[in-house]
């Protein structure tokens, strides 16, 4: 049995370890699946959702894994697109955790449905117009796509064919996040949303987050099989998970600025800047100051070239910051009442012109962690039984870098 | 050699009696026949027709001050279960307006606007959020699986979603746990050529705040309202279209 386990396993074999990481992901995904067949038999009224917050917690949790889960390829493209060696060797992890993870939102978005058994009318009623329904086809469409980049970065006789399809892979992973993006882009009736930023911003972010998930993910095998990252690609990686938080930091200041340039939108960034309480303090605690400007400072600061550890506590911190701004995008959004009557003031029975409330309930939490234990789970037996360690070529690192 | 044949009187008079029996009952039944052609309901095999499209005229200078009798009749209508809780059905509420400068206050009715070019059927990705050809906005309860886009993209907040299983139900209007609902302009009553239930309830209160019919019917009363006073669609700005105008606001 342990000998079966052992595959692909260069150093130590710990099966024990393996055997312990399994069976806490499968913990985690059992809770989700609990949380899924109890709110399908009583219904979304033992959530914390309601006709004001309709999409909650679960969607913050799928929206960022959809998000990372194309970011993360972009590890694999600046090899295959690019030509960077560093990257290349890191092209199977990259496209290995992006499967990984798009599966666990996606199951998050799937689980939380009203009508889950009507799964198979989603896959066969598609109304084109809808850019939902287009998501759906990028997400499929990835699984394809990035599963056959792996067959030809995994098989020697396939190996000249990963260059185009790993071309065909990033032109479809931006497709996929533009409308991820545009999902809420689209949204004309409310005021966080309804801006063509939408989509360029989830693509940089998901460049942040993705590389972040990496950089954790990789660090983790290392010390798995006791190995150190050399510091010529720690410094390389770091630099570029800072560009990418850096570039993340400059879409939010231009996406509230030209809100707060439109009169019309006053109101709106009030609310999330200043007056919005939970909303408010997860913007600036949350996404900018845990998420953008502390990695930032961790990734230039004198010591983070020779340490892991402030690298990671960095990718850490940016994919915390990462949830705060799900957090913030999605579910601010919707608490900010819509504005049906300009210059008046609105009540009714219905929530109307009031801050809507929202608290998740531990069914959204398991769910929503149920994402990020399908994503482990998956990684953890690929790691375990495919060769996805990266094996750096430092002859042509040195190369690259003439 | 056989005689012509020859046609006593009483067979000429039968056969007289018969014309002019058949020309009375075709003059008789003729134009009724012909008439229940134009303004017959629509029968259940037969779809909606885009030469129609229905719509609402809602005065807010008439609706009653603290009136709610158009909710309570379209909670009735649609077996909903009038339960005002943040996760509860309301197909159409009462807004409360007060202008920021004036302090002017005012109420009306506010329901789906059963838009022309209706967000919630733009984004619905299986298609059902639907439009039908007479312009009423529904969504088709076998198709719906329960994403709540139509929800986010609706500028009127004018869907629900149902939170919780369902008991008592009217036959007429099926609901179910999961899906999105919202006003349906009692489709149902619509499609026997009567009128919503909130309609009606507003007449019967003698408010007359509410005016149903057909929009692209230049002598229906909503028509002839519409082309004689000034009206307005809520969020005009965002180009919907939208089927339910509003007066005095």
């Amino acid at each position: 049995m342990a000998n079966q386990t052992c595959i692909s396993q260069g150093g130590a074999c710990r099966t024990s370890q393996f055997w312990g990481l399994l069976a806490v992901g499968g913990l985690v995904v059992l809770g989700a699946l609990y949380a899924f067949f109890t709110l399908e038999h009583h219904g979304h009224v033992l959530t914390g959702m309601n006709n004001q917050i309709v999409w909650g917690l679960p969607h913050v949790f799928a929206v960022f894994l959809i998000v990372a889960a194309s970011g993360v390829l972009n590890v694999a493209s600046i090899g295959s697109v690019f030509g960077k060696s560093l990257y290349k060797a890191r092209a199977p992890l990259s496209g290995m955790l992006a499967l990984a993870m798009l599966a666990g939102g996606l199951a998050v978005l799937v689980l939380d449905l009203g009508r889950p058994d009507r799964l198979i009318v989603a896959m066969t009623h598609y109304n084109f117009k809808s850019i939902f329904a287009w998501n759906m086809i990028f997400y499929n469409g990835f699984f394809a796509i990035v599963g056959l980049y792996l067959v030809t970065l995994m098989t020697r006789s396939l190996k000249q064919w990963s260059t185009p399809v790993g071309f065909a892979a990033f032109l479809w992973r931006l497709g996929l996040t533009t409308a991820t993006g545009s999902i809420f882009g689209f949204i004309v009736a409310r005021a966080g949303y309804n801006s063509a930023l939408m989509a360029p911003m989830f693509i940089i972010m998901s460049f942040a987050y993705g590389l972040a998930v990496f950089l954790l993910v990789q660090t983790a095998m290392y010390w798995w099989n006791d190995l150190q990252l050399d510091e010529r690609i720690l410094v390389r990686m770091k630099n570029l998970l800072a560009v990418f938080i850096a570039a993340s930091l400059y879409f939010t200041i231009v996406f509230h600025l030209t809100n707060l340039y439109f009169a019309k939108q006053w109101a709106f960034e009030r609310f999330i800047l200043l007056e919005g309480g939970t909303y408010t303090t997860l913007f600036w605690v949350g996404q900018v100051l845990i998420g953008y400007l502390i990695p930032l400072a961790l990734l230039f600061s004198p010591g983070s070239r020779q340490s892991v550890t402030t690298v990671m506590l960095a990718a850490l911190l940016a994919i915390l910051g990462g949830l705060a701004q799900m957090y913030v995008t999605i579910i601010g959004g919707q608490a900010f009442p819509m504005d049906m009557f300009p210059g008046r003031v609105v009540s009714s029975s219905f929530f109307d012109g009031v801050v809507a409330q929202y608290s998740p309930s531990m069914y959204e939490w398991l769910l929503g962690m149920g994402g990020i234990g399908i994503a482990f789970l998956g990684t953890t037996v690929a790691v375990r039984v495919f060769k996805f360690m990266p094996q750096d070529d430092f002859a042509a690192l040195e190369a690259d870098k003439k | 050699m056989s005689q012509p044949m020859q046609h006593s009187p009483q067979q000429e008079q039968r056969r007289d009696f018969l014309k002019a029996g058949t020309l009375v009952a075709g003059m008789t039944l003729g134009p009724g026949v012909l008439f229940y052609g134009i303004a017959h309901s629509r029968a259940p095999e037969e779809a909606a027709s885009s030469a129609k499209r229905y719509g609402m005229l809602i005065d807010a200078s008439k609706c009653g001050d603290g009136c709610s009798d158009c909710v309570t009749a379209c909670n009735t209508e649609n077996g909903l279960s009038g339960k005002t809780g943040p996760q509860d059905t309301q197909y159409i509420r009462k807004l409360n307006i007060k202008d920021l400068r004036t302090n002017h206050v005012q109420e009306l009715p506010m329901l789906c606007q059963h838009c022309e070019n209706p967000p919630c059927v733009d984004v619905c990705p299986t298609g059902a959020s639907m439009k039908r050809a007479d312009g009423i906005v529904l969504v088709d309860r076998h198709i719906c699986i329960g994403c709540r886009y139509c929800m986010m993209a609706c500028p009127y907040k004018a869907r629900s979603f149902v939170h919780e299983p369902l008991t008592d139900q009217n036959p007429e209007v099926p609901r179910g746990k999961g899906c999105v609902e919202s006003c349906t302009f009692c489709v149902q009553r619509v499609d026997r050529d009567e009128t919503p239930a909130c309609v009606e309830a507003c007449n019967a209160k003698g408010h007359q705040a509410m005016v149903f019919g057909d929009l692209k019917d230049p002598n229906s009363a909503i028509s002839q309202a519409l082309a004689s006073h000034a009206s307005t669609e809520v969020r005009a700005d965002l180009g919907l279209n939208a089927g339910v105008r509003y007066q005095g606001i």
